[in-house]
């Protein structure tokens, strides 16, 4: 240390951190390199990756085959995955068996479902004020869109939708039904009124209690049965019903969670100041219950949107329903590898994404409140 | 009795109130009353009841007998606006009790737009007065969480005052606090105290007592053991056990 530089107390000016301590390298030497056997296990974990990768990615793309019209053809021209089992059906993986001709009709409205859900999910949407119109229109806008009926569009019967279409309705339908209701059931549960807690704690229990199939088996045979003779009631309607329903009862839950970790002066605050029941429940107590919820309520959601896969059993066919009908067909028998992959793929990158916009959330709201 | 309780108008009448909580007889028989401006401090043993006593006064909690009248208005179970009633009482706690999610000046406004209905830029101007007033006006845009203690209990008192109260309570208001965050505290509440508010302070810090208080009330038990104006409260009391309590608090 013989160049050691000495400054006049107060004096000190701002140096550069030693090198190899930020940027690239430092990164790696921190995160990588750090110790002896960091070292070993990173080089273990970069040699597994290497030959996981060279191993898969030759079934997956290099020796894979995209178009043939049977299984036999595609073992004829290469190895590989035989991806041709989707790419001949992704129509009726994508939509079921919406009438061709109207296919753009959902394809709209899932555009536009991207608009209305904007503004909810990202605070600084440009022009958000006029966006959350639409976002509450958009139901409505997407219920006649699909169903037709009206303005020309010809009507198309709900017993034809199907594949990832069918997930997306049940799914968004469901998480953005489910979690008005759930903080109503939450807050219901803690009501000062006997009779609403009584009905908000015996829904809860009942809906978590019982399997969702069986719940979808009932929507399927038992309404009937309870309704008065002669209403029809949509299959489809009747299982977004349930799964709302049986999402909101593990959402009530989560959110109860939620609000009981809120100290008790918070609501002595709200009080002295005046602020009544409903104030108090909007302004000071839900948005920090929410927020202490959201992995909660986000780990329900994907719960739930992976269960839409559970319709197949009372003959909905969703993604999953398609893959088994394509699997059944002699020309596509014994691909259900290639079938199920892409399924799963499919639910992969929804939840994924769920999954992130969470993380995103909670970071965000954590900075304000720090 | 006190110097200032005058002839001025009485704004808390406090008449043979008792409370319990559940078997346990928390407040037993008492008797106050406030005039407009008066500046009473509540002292007494932990467990005393002087809490429960000043919450009863904006009825965060519930008593059981005798009678409260805050400006003429009786607190009772029947009563229609609560809320009226409490955004004239302003609360500061011990523990603050700010809302985290809300910046500082959000915190401010959020009484005065909601309940009191006044426009957001008129409540925004205000809420910058006050928070001016108790000497944090560039805080304005923090988060509670980004605060020291003593900031953050002087935006609980700028808070309150939003509402623009006629009475103040305070329980306990620097007891969660380091010594050096303390004294910005008293500061305020003496300026505040200047200013003619009726102010109701359950404290342990006699300075504070012996500057600003028209009424030293002693508590013990869930009584008013003994009332006096500071001077002769601190150098003659009358009771045995305000000596003792006197003597343990004053000693170190
Ligand atoms: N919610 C409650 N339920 C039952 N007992 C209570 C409750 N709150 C307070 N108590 C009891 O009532 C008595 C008076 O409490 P209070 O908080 O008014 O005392 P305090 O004089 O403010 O004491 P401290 O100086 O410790 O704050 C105590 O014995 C306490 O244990
Ligand atoms: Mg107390």
């Amino acid at each position: 240390m013989a160049d050691k530089q000495t400054y006049a107390p107060g004096s000190h000016p701002d140096l550069p951190p030693p090198p190899g301590t930020i940027g690239i390298v430092g990164w790696l030497r921190t995160n990588l390199f750090s110790s002896v056997n960091n070292t070993i296990l990173s080089l273990i974990t970069i040699y597994f990756l290497y030959w996981l990768i060279q191993s898969v990615a030759g079934w997956f793309v290099l020796d894979a085959v995209v178009d043939a019209s049977s299984r036999a053809e595609c073992r004829e021209i290469d190895s590989g995955a035989c991806w041709a089992v989707i790419t001949k059906r992704i129509g009726q993986f994508v939509y079921g068996f919406y009438p061709h001709a109207e296919r753009w009709r959902p394809n709209v409205a899932f555009v536009l479902l991207f608009v209305a859900v904007a503004p909810l999910l990202y605070p600084k949407t440009p022009m958000r004020r006029q966006l959350l119109w639409f976002s509450a229109a958009y139901p409505f806008v997407a219920y006649f869109l699909i169903c037709g009926g009206i303005l020309g569009l010809p009507e198309v019967g709900t017993n034809t939708f199907g594949g990832f279409m069918l997930t997306m309705i049940v799914g968004v339908t469901g998480i953005s039904a489910s979690l008005p209701l759930g903080i109503a059931l939450s807050l219901g549960r803690q009501s000062r009124l006997l009779s609403v807690r009584v009905i908000s704690i015996a829904f809860i229990e009942f809906m978590r209690g019982v399997p969702l199939i069986t719940l979808l088996f009932v929507a399927s045979t038992m309404l009937n049965y309870f309704l008065p003779p002669g209403t029809t009631f949509n299959l489809l309607l009747r299982v977004l019903i349930m799964v709302t329903f049986f999402a909101s009862a593990y959402i009530a839950e989560v959110i109860r969670g939620g609000i009981q970790a809120i100290p008790k002066g918070q609501y002595e605050a709200a009080d002295a100041m005046g602020l009544n029941y409903w104030q108090t429940t909007r302004l000071v107590t839900l948005p920090q219950a929410l927020k202490i919820s959201i992995p909660g309520i986000v780990n329900t959601f994907i719960g739930l949107y992976k269960d839409t896969t559970l319709v197949v059993v009372i003959g909905l066919l969703d993604p999953l329903g398609i893959g088994r009908a394509a699997l059944a067909d002699a020309k596509w028998n014994g691909l259900s590898t290639e079938t199920y992959l892409f399924v799963a793929l499919f639910f992969f990158v929804s939840c994924f994404a769920m999954s992130r916009y969470s993380l995103w959330l909670e970071n965000r709201l954590s900075t304000e409140h720090k | 009795m006190a110097k200032s309780a005058k002839q001025s108008e009485i704004v808390v009448k406090i008449e043979d109130m008792h409370k319990w909580y559940g078997q346990f007889h928390v407040l037993k028989d008492i008797n106050l009353e406030v005039a407009q401006g008066e500046r009473i401090v509540i002292c007494g043993p932990s467990g005393s009841g002087k809490s429960t006593l000043i919450r009863c006064i904006n009825r965060l909690e519930v008593h059981q007998e005798g009678s409260i009248n805050i400006y003429g208005t009786e607190l009772s179970s029947d009563l229609k606006n609560l809320e009226l009633i409490r955004s004239d009482v302003g609360m500061v706690f011990q523990s603050f009790n700010l809302f985290p999610h809300l910046t500082v000046l959000e915190n401010c406004t959020l009484a005065p737009i909601w309940v009191r209905k006044m426009p957001k830029r008129e409540a925004e101007e205000m809420a910058m007065e006050y928070l001016a007033r108790v000497k944090i006006p560039e805080q304005a845009n923090k988060y509670p969480g980004q605060l020291s203690g003593g900031q953050q209990q002087r935006v609980a008192i700028a808070r309150s005052l939003c509402m623009q109260p006629k009475i103040m309570l305070f329980d306990e208001p620097t007891s969660a606090l380091d010594p050096e965050m303390i004294k910005e505290v008293l500061d305020v509440m003496i300026e505040l105290a200047d200013t003619g508010m009726t102010m109701l302070v359950v404290t342990h810090e006699m300075g504070f007592a012996n500057k600003v208080a028209d009424r030293v009330i002693f508590m013990d038990g869930g009584e008013i053991i003994e009332q006096n104006d500071p001077k002769t409260f601190f150098t003659k009391p009358k009771n045995d056990r305000t000596k003792l309590f006197l003597s343990q608090i004053l000693d170190h």
